[in-house]
């Protein structure tokens, strides 16, 4: 067994990109395309989602879905795009751009990488999965007991809400592990801490913040769990349980989470402004000391979502301030960005385009993030559309459009080829048109009295218009979206050759060829300054050929299998079949042991 | 097996630290359920009724023990010293046991006094903390039974010391989890 | 690996540490479940329990899980998140109103 294992092992690389060597890898690079195309297709069916909710709210009265679909479209809109789009997005570039950052050959545990990847695959369609029986979970992304109690909602749907986040926060956690490791161990000689680039630094930032946050809703998650299947009282309030208690665990979770999203953007948004402007990143220190910061300090602000609830003036007064001085930061950060660009050559290529855009709507959105900070003005928004424009300025305009930058600035290095700028240019500006038509009207809906989550509304309302104006708004997104993709097609075959360093960036991963070889680094590089491609010390060059030969892991399917396990025993606990969950954990526990013993050099 | 790193520092054990950060904050969520809800039940049997403190200072002293057999046996391990190292390792699996043992007992009794997880608030909240924790020690009596394995299978010298040492993290975390809901718990009613 | 190895374990306390902590475990232990039966300390009773827990917590993590003579980077990343669970805690039970109760 043992030789046959090796046997397929050595031959694996020959057989190149079959299905075989896909399902057993462990090379980071594959696992971050793999992260990005699924993510991307998750991306895709939560847009598909937004334009049949944007459907059916066009003119007031509208029957297109019926209140129940309306229910599970807007709740898998949110849950997909925050887990299952922008999350696995941003875990594709720390996947391929960290190690190359840092200069390393893969990340720490490339097997344990390779497993996150699996369970977060498994978890995204036993997610989805739920659409197949009809019943997709409809309590809302945040999911408030007594919405989502067995009583008020006896069906399959919220189970496969609190069985599939389970799954996914199992993902999050062990990528999580893996990159604070990567980054803090595997760095090159040479590379200090203040020497990282501040993707990778904002990628340590936001693992720390998963590593911290995700326990908290598992227990949040675990408690509705058993009110459902095993009858316990948490939040039940006959039992003289308190439903805030949900609010308040999953807040915990869900404000540190509003930083997992957006901080991998405002890393990527680092490295590409200094890039496009020919000029260093203005007050590299601050940038990273406002991100650190901001992770402490997400900490202290999450009941800012819950000024409704009545907590007394003392907790609204402080979580009041505490909101309030974490836009300090946020700002300091959005100073640094333009003053990087003040006085630089700036070159408005598509990467950039998208980097402008985010700070723009990043600041809209921020602002109207302060406004809710404001528990008296917050009374008035709650629940309204103007929460809705609020979440989509951050984490469209925010998160996805710098997750694009990101994919234009890196897609060279990711493939050897530069994509159209043309075609990149109609995608920036349909998108941004298309993205302030949507969500800009959000913010008078709301303030005149819409509230969220309705499946219609009435014409004496008088919001038709703007709800019209918003629906045509997300449309245009779509057709941007579409761009892209044939953007994506179109660069297969034409685009244009990359090399090495198509942008004469600063940073080490553009020191390799395009796309990086399997060993990434043929000579680990040693690092004498923080923009080793732009300072005056140049570092040594890295040879085109390994001067000796490099030591590559193999691949393992353990992961794999392991990650197999765990999808079993979910679906075990859905079906409420014991036996199933002790086959999956059976499968989990021949995989760990294999994967503990299997022979595996790094 | 010895690779360079950024910090001199084994991989696999930053790693383990990190997790167990991560742990924090799982088992801080729990204890902050517990104590939130606590005297909130609306019906019995409480706390006061129920809980059996000299068999639960009993358990408590056969964990806090296994916690010493486990530092011995890692220093055994280190040394090379295969036959301390068993009798060490088996030793804190045993103890480990007996803890869980004493735990079934506990929870069984707790049952027949009419206490089960759906009874009242505090059932809810005790029985997943001390189960959550329980399943933790369960995890490790497997894991030193495994390094015992490894033992006898002459796989366990003085170079696999590491992967003691982080085997002996996990058992001590457990540990001091138990210290904090023993005095949480048990003691403060 | 045998060096590094070698070289961690200089640092690591010797047995006599070790039982000396035990020890004192033990007597800590005894000394809880002392002043839990005697009425005199009924008043003082949580913040002298709450004391002493965090003595033992603080004695196994310093020395049989090593940190005092460990890297502080573990330090570090272990006391961080612990810190945010602890704050989490006092917040989460102040917010449920426990400390006005008293
Ligand atoms: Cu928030």
């Amino acid at each position: 067994m043992a030789t046959a294992v090796a046997e397929v092992k050595a031959e694996k690389a020959s057989l190149g990109s079959t299905l075989w060597s896909w399902l057993t890898t462990t090379d980071h690079k594959r696992i971050g395309i793999l992260y990005g195309v699924t993510a991307f297709v998750f991306f895709l069916i939560g847009g598909l989602e937004a334009l049949i909710i944007r459907a059916q709210l066009a003119h007031s009265g509208n029957d297109l879905v019926s209140a129940e679909t309306f229910n599970q479209l807007f709740t898998m809109h949110g849950t997909t795009m925050i887990f299952l789009a922008v999350m696995p997005l941003s875990a594709a570039f720390f996947n391929y751009i960290v190690p190359l950052q840092i200069g390393a050959r893969d990340v720490a545990f490339p097997r344990l990488n390779a497993f996150s990847y699996w369970v977060f695959l498994f978890g995204g369609l036993l997610l989805n999965a739920s659409f197949l029986f009809g019943a997709a979970p409809d309590g809302g992304w945040f999911g408030y007991p007594n919405l989502t109690s067995k009583q008020y909602s006896p069906g399959l749907n919220i189970d496969f809400w609190v069985i599939g986040l389970q799954v996914l926060g199992i993902a999050s956690l062990a990528a999580g592990f893996n990159f604070v490791v990567t980054i803090i161990n595997l760095r090159a000689p040479g590379m200090r801490m203040m020497r990282l680039p501040v993707f990778t630094w904002m990628t340590l930032v936001t693992q720390f913040l998963v590593i911290t946050a995700f326990p908290v809703i598992t227990v949040a998650l675990v408690f509705l769990m058993f009110d459902r299947f095993f009858g316990t009282t948490f939040y039940s309030t006959a039992a003289g349980g308190d439903l805030l208690l949900w609010q308040h665990l999953f807040w915990l979770f869900g404000h540190p989470e509003v930083y997992i999203l957006i901080l991998p953007a405002m890393g990527i948004v680092s490295e590409v402004l200094p890039t496009f402007s020919r000029k260093p990143l203005f007050g590299y220190a601050v940038v990273v000391y406002s991100g650190l910061l901001i992770g402490v300090m997400g900490w202290g602000v999450w009941a800012h979502h819950m000024f409704a609830v009545g907590m007394g003036p003392i907790a609204d007064s402080v979580f009041s301030a505490t909101t309030m001085l974490i836009a300090i930061p946020t700002g300091v950060k959005i100073f640094n960005w333009l003053a990087t660009m003040w006085g630089g050559q700036v070159q408005f290529r598509t990467p950039m385009l998208f980097a402008l855009g985010f700070i723009a709507m990043f600041i809209i959105g921020g602002l109207s993030g302060v406004m809710h900070s404001s528990a008296a003005a917050d009374l008035q928004q709650t629940d309204t559309y103007f929460v809705v424009a609020h979440i989509h300025y951050v984490l469209f305009g925010g998160a996805i459009q710098g997750i694009f930058a990101g994919i234009y600035y890196w897609w060279p290095k990711i493939t050897g080829r530069l994509m159209n700028e043309k075609l990149g240019k109609w995608h920036f500006w349909l998108s941004f048109i298309g993205m302030n038509l949507a969500f800009f009207p959000m913010h008078f809906i709301g303030l005149l009295g819409m509230p969220r989550r309705i499946y219609t509304y009435s014409p004496e309302l008088g919001l038709d218009t703007l709800n019209l104006v918003s629906t045509v708004g997300a449309f245009l997104i779509g057709i941007s979206v579409l761009i892209f993709i044939y953007n994506v097609w179109w660069t297969r075959r034409h685009g244009e050759v990359a090399g090495n360093d198509p942008w004469r960036a600063a940073t080490l991963e553009w020191t390799i060829p395009s796309p990086p070889p399997p060993y990434n680094f043929s000579v680990i590089p040693e690092v004498v300054s923080r923009l080793p491609r732009w300072s005056v010390t140049q570092m040594k060059a890295i040879p085109e050929v390994p001067p000796e030969p490099i030591h590559l892991p193999g691949g393992s399917y353990w992961p794999v299998v392991t990650a197999f396990g765990i999808l079993v025993m979910a679906a075990g606990a859905l079906l409420h079949s014991l036996w199933v969950v002790l086959l999956g954990g059976a499968v989990l526990v021949v995989g760990i042991y294999a994967w503990a013993f299997e022979p595996f050099e790094v | 097996m010895t690779h360079y790193t950024a910090t001199g520092l084994d991989s696999r054990k930053l790693a383990f630290w990190a997790f167990i950060g991560s742990e924090c904050l799982l088992f801080g969520s729990l204890i902050s359920t517990y104590l939130v809800y606590k005297g909130r039940s609306v019906r019995g049997p409480t706390p006061q009724e129920i809980l059996n403190i000299p068999l639960t200072s009993v358990s408590t002293f056969v964990l806090l023990t296994s916690s010493l057999a486990m530092v011995l046996a890692l220093a055994a391990v280190a040394r090379g010293d295969k036959l301390w190292s068993r009798v060490w390792l088996f030793s804190t699996a045993f103890l480990g046991s007996i803890f869980l043992g004493f735990q079934a007992y506990e929870f069984t009794e707790f049952v027949h006094n009419g206490l089960t997880i759906t009874t009242n608030l505090f059932g809810s909240t005790f029985y997943t903390l001390t189960g959550t924790h329980g399943a933790h020690v369960a995890v490790g009596v497997i894991w030193l039974l495994t390094l015992l394995v490894r033992s006898f299978q002459g796989k366990l010298g003085p170079d696999k010391a590491l992967n003691v040492e982080i085997a002996g993290l996990y058992w001590h975390f457990v540990d001091v989890v138990w210290i904090v809901i023993f005095t949480v718990v048990y003691l403060i009613q | 690996m045998s060096d590094t190895a070698r070289h961690e374990h200089q640092g690591h306390a010797s047995t006599g540490t070790y039982l000396a902590v035990a020890a004192v475990l033990t007597i800590i232990t005894l000394v809880e479940v002392g002043v839990f039966y005697v009425p005199a300390f009924q008043p003082v009773l949580v913040p002298i329990l709450l004391v002493l827990s965090a003595a033992k917590f603080a004695l196994v993590v310093m020395f049989y899980m090593h940190l005092k003579f460990d890297h502080r980077l573990f330090t570090l990343i272990f006391s961080l998140p612990l810190l945010l669970a602890l704050g989490v805690a006092i917040a989460l039970l102040f917010l449920f109103g426990a400390f006005v109760l008293g």
